[in-house]
């Protein structure tokens, strides 16, 4: 059995940037498991741009973002496997992993960082009634079809679910050739970027229909129409709004869910909400020297954002390897709560003592809110209060609390964040 | 000229051609689609029931003991998933008593083994997850649960590999007697043959009709599921039925050979015999129901819902006879619950006809086993590594829900009645079965099927005939 310091399951935008920060933090022994034929995961058929404004002020194609991380694994020379599937990881850390030359082998990692990514909610998950023909595909089968293979999946569309990969296919398949008749909403809101509306929607004129969903699908052996119609405010379909549409192809975007199969398999606690591990400061799960980032953890809009996030688990992870990170049980824990307004938070929990000088809270806000303000309070005290004109369950929110201030009050317990109106 | 021409690949023609396929007779399975499998089949709650359901002295209830009593040797002889898992019929209140009193003494008049009442504390000892309200139920040991494509997959192969012939993409359009035999006209053309099994399913009225003055109908009466992810998959570890009523055997809640739990079916007559759509109110139903008998079902682990069609014939009976007024053609129609759990014995049943009306002579070397396919799963760590060095496709995954990797696809569509569809590769590896329901695996299969099959993505379908994946290529519009 090979042993590593650091493995590494994912060699998405989340795995690449965990292992660059480990390897600058010093770490040599390091090992990305990809199943994928290639590093970059999902970026590489995101051909779309909008990548990198916050992490290289620059906008890029999914590949171009990806590549940039690609070039320093090369560069630093941090070792990867790919088509090599990750069976199962055990609790002590032995990974048990299989591809077409090795046969199935296993190794012995010091620290392992999840990044295995998240996948698209299928529509069994929804249960959306009608027939089961060809033409129904998730947004993200769709994307690999025409971006990477260069085949259109139909002609006429219908979208359901108004998520970014929704909305970029929109645009995607009105500009190879098909049209898109529409784009239904279970939500009185969208669950993509504004940006992605005012770009994939409004600029092709495809009409979103908020508050609709898909109430039957059409077509014994290839979709030939579906039936939209408005829901209430419980997500019910309402009598006498049914609308049909003919077409040739569904596609879904219905939701992420982070892909926890091995996490839950090594025993790794899960949050409910974000479906994803539950970690503290350190990006640590349950298990003490396994890490979680990206999309694994919880979903996120902007991959810059998964770069940053990683990169700290890559640090952390490093610090762990080296001794360099307090034993949890020896430093006292403050608990993040999720107050008025907020769904989750990530991390969960904080050690003071084990963060950096400044630590990133992210989460996301239950509905549409307009000139709130996001709220921290340490017990009683309100530490911050921070002015949003407008936030959505679509984008992410943070929110940065400081080692400094954490530690200046060693009895409190209890971080609060919450939206409070003006 | 064939001896005995089958019309439908389902599980019970090719049970049929299974059994027949012990004699010495030029046998053609005729099915109209691209593949084994195909309707009443490949959507059902895939129950081996114990027999206690069907009226005392009844054809179904005869083969459906029988059945159950084969299944087990079957399942070793040919290689596929059967679990007796054991069977519960829930009763909520006292009043019901009578009623599962009644399901008993039938069970008993039908020859089922091992029957007991069980009252609340030992039916909930056994499943803990069973409704506060239980208050008895009937719990039959011999009930199990087996795969219904694998079943059905089985006995065709095995049909296939003692000489049986198969023809898909045939469906039978008229048929004429002949002065010794029939001439079926298909929409492949003309055969002819001495005698004729009809297992066409839904379709087995229409055959019927086609030969006989004595009109048949069957009626389609849909049945709608929801399977759940397999974290599920152990909520209930027997099957649960509420007490049955007019319709059918009611809501179940089962867990499957695969590990997932699936619950289902509704029962609703439909005009339409390819009507395999589901409805909300159908699916509301299901999940309704299904709680009513288990507590707190994970509803929200759903993965996908479907819908099977059940021909049932208005006598509430299998009909396998020869027609009265058609000599040589031999009904095996009206096959709905509990047809799975029969079929061995309605193949044996079908061949014990043929062979006396026809004077059948046994072959001398009749192949009784079929091997199923590689499963790397129930190897060993270096006896998959000997695989994967001999054939690394086994050590590529293709779907990575189920782990299927693709030795297991290439093997599904190389082996005689091979998959020549997404669907058909669905149906034999579990490929895009799992939890992310072919999201990942969809391309990746189709590129397989395509490059085994030489020809483009273009052409390749969900389930054959018009269901094309692909509408063309990138701005081929423009």
């Amino acid at each position: 059995m090979k042993n590593y310091d650091i493995v590494i399951i994912g060699g998405g935008p989340a795995g690449l940037a965990a292992a660059i920060s480990a390897r600058e933090s010093k770490i040599e022994s390091i090992l990305i498991l990809e199943r994928d034929r290639e590093l970059g995961g999902i970026l590489n058929q995101c051909i779309h741009n909008g990548f990198g404004l916050h992490t290289f002020q620059e906008e890029l194609t999914g590949p171009e973002y990806a590549d940039r991380f690609i070039c320093q694994v090369e560069e630093k020379n941090i070792a990867y496997k790919l088509n090599t599937i990750v069976l199962d990881i055990t609790s002590e850390k032995v990974i048990t992993a299989m591809n077409r030359e090795e046969g199935l082998f296993q190794t012995q990692a010091k620290a392992v960082i999840l990044a295995m990514g998240c996948r698209e909610r299928p529509r069994g998950a929804l249960n959306i009634p009608g027939y089961r023909p060809a033409g129904i595909y998730s947004a993200g089968t769709a994307q690999r079809l025409v971006n990477m293979e260069g085949c259109l999946p139909g002609r006429e569309v219908v979208i359901l679910g108004s998520g970014d990969i929704g909305l970029i296919m929109a645009r995607r398949l009105t500009l190879e050739g098909a049209k898109v008749q529409a784009v239904a909403e279970l939500m009185p809101y969208s669950g993509g970027l504004k940006r992605n509306i005012v770009q994939c929607l409004n600029d092709y004129d495809i009409p979103l229909k908020l508050s609709h969903t898909v109430i039957d699908i059409q077509g014994k052996k290839r979709v030939e129409g579906v039936t939209l119609a408005a829901v209430d405010a419980q997500g019910k379909p309402i009598p006498g709004t049914e609308e049909h549409y003919a077409c040739d192809t569904l596609l879904l975007s219905v939701g992420l869910i982070p892909e926890n199969e091995l996490s839950r398999g090594m025993g790794v606690e899960l949050n409910s909400v974000t479906s994803g591990p539950k970690v503290d400061e350190s990006l640590e799960t349950s298990l003490e020297g396994v890490f979680a980032c990206g999309n694994v953890l919880h979903v996120h809009d902007l991959v810059d954002f998964v770069s940053a996030e990683s990169a700290a688990a890559g640090r952390n992870a490093a610090a762990y390897v080296k001794g360099e990170l307090p034993g949890r049980a020896s430093v006292k824990k403050l608990f993040l709560r999720h107050g008025e307004g907020v769904r989750y938070t990530v991390p969960e929990t904080i050690c003071p003592e084990r963060m950096d000088e400044e630590l990133t809270v992210r989460f996301r806000v239950s509905r549409v809110y307009q000139s709130c303000y996001i709220s921290a309070y340490f017990d009683h005290e309100r530490i911050r209060h921070k002015k949003r004109q407008i936030m959505a369950p679509g984008e992410m929110e943070d929110i940065k609390l400081t080692k400094e201030e954490l530690l200046k009050y060693p009895d409190r317990k209890q971080i609060t964040i919450m939206i409070e109106e003006g | 000229m064939y001896d005995i021409i089958i019309i439908g690949a389902g599980v019970s023609g090719a049970a049929a051609a299974r059994e027949l396929s012990r004699y010495q007779a030029k046998i053609c399975v005729l099915e109209k689609e691209e593949d084994v499998c195909c309707g009443t089949s490949k959507a059902n709650s895939a129950i081996v029931h114990a027999g206690y359901d069907a009226a005392a002295g009844s054809l179904k209830a005869k083969l459906n003991v029988r059945g159950n009593e084969l299944m087990g040797r079957l399942s070793e002889e040919l290689d596929f998933p059967f679990q007796r898992i054991g069977s519960l019929v829930l009763c909520f209140q006292e009043a019901d008593l009578p009623k599962l009193q009644a399901l008993y003494q039938r069970g008993i008049e039908n020859g089922v083994p091992k029957l007991r009442i069980l009252d609340r504390e030992e039916t909930l000892r056994l499943e803990p997850n069973l409704s506060e309200d239980t208050f008895a139920s009937l719990y039959a040991p011999t009930a199990g649960i087996v795969c219904p494509f694998e079943l059905n997959l089985a006995l065709a192969e095995n049909a296939y590999a003692n000489g049986t012939k198969f023809q898909f993409h045939t469906e039978v359009q008229s048929i004429e007697r002949l002065e010794k035999g029939y001439l079926l006209h298909t929409s492949r053309g003309e055969l002819r043959t001495r005698y004729v099994v009809n297992a066409a399913g839904l379709y087995g009225d229409e055959i019927h009709n086609m030969v006989s003055q004595k009109k048949l109908k069957l009626t389609a009466r849909r049945g709608e599921y929801c399977l759940l992810d397999k974290t599920a998959g152990t909520h209930v570890r027997r099957t649960i039925f509420p007490l049955p009523d007019k319709m059918g055997k009611g809501i179940l809640v089962t867990p499957t050979v695969h590990g997932n739990l699936l619950l289902g079916p509704t029962a609703v007559n439909t005009e339409d015999k390819e009507g395999v759509n589901t409805t909300l109110e159908g699916l509301a139903l299901v999940s309704e129901r299904a709680a009513r008998s288990v507590k707190n079902l994970p509803v929200r682990q759903v993965i996908t819902s479907f819908a099977g069609l059940r021909a049932h014939e208005e006598g509430d009976d299998f009909i396998i006879e020869e027609v009265s007024d058609a000599k040589g053609f031999f009904d095996c129609i009206g096959i709905e619950s509990p047809g799975i759990a029969s079929c061995p014995a309605i193949g044996e049943r079908v061949a014990a006809l043929l062979q006396k009306e026809m004077d059948l002579k046994k072959k001398d070397h009749f192949i009784s086993a079929r091997k199923g396919r590689l499963n790397p799963n129930a190897l060993s760590f270096a006896e998959r590594n000997a695989l994967i060095r001999k054939q690394p496709a086994y050590g590529n995954i293709i779907c990575r829900c189920e782990m299927i990797s693709e030795g297991e696809i290439l093997e599904a569509v190389r082996r005689p009645l091979g998959a020549k569809s997404l669907d058909g590769v669905k149906r034999r590896t579990r490929s895009g079965m799992g939890r992310c329901q072919g999201g990942f695996c969809s391309p990746k299969v189709m590129e397989i099927l395509a490059r085994e099959q030489q020809t483009g993505l273009q052409e390749i379908t969900k389930s054959g005939g018009s269901s094309k994946l692909l509408a063309g290529t990138n701005k081929d519009a423009f």
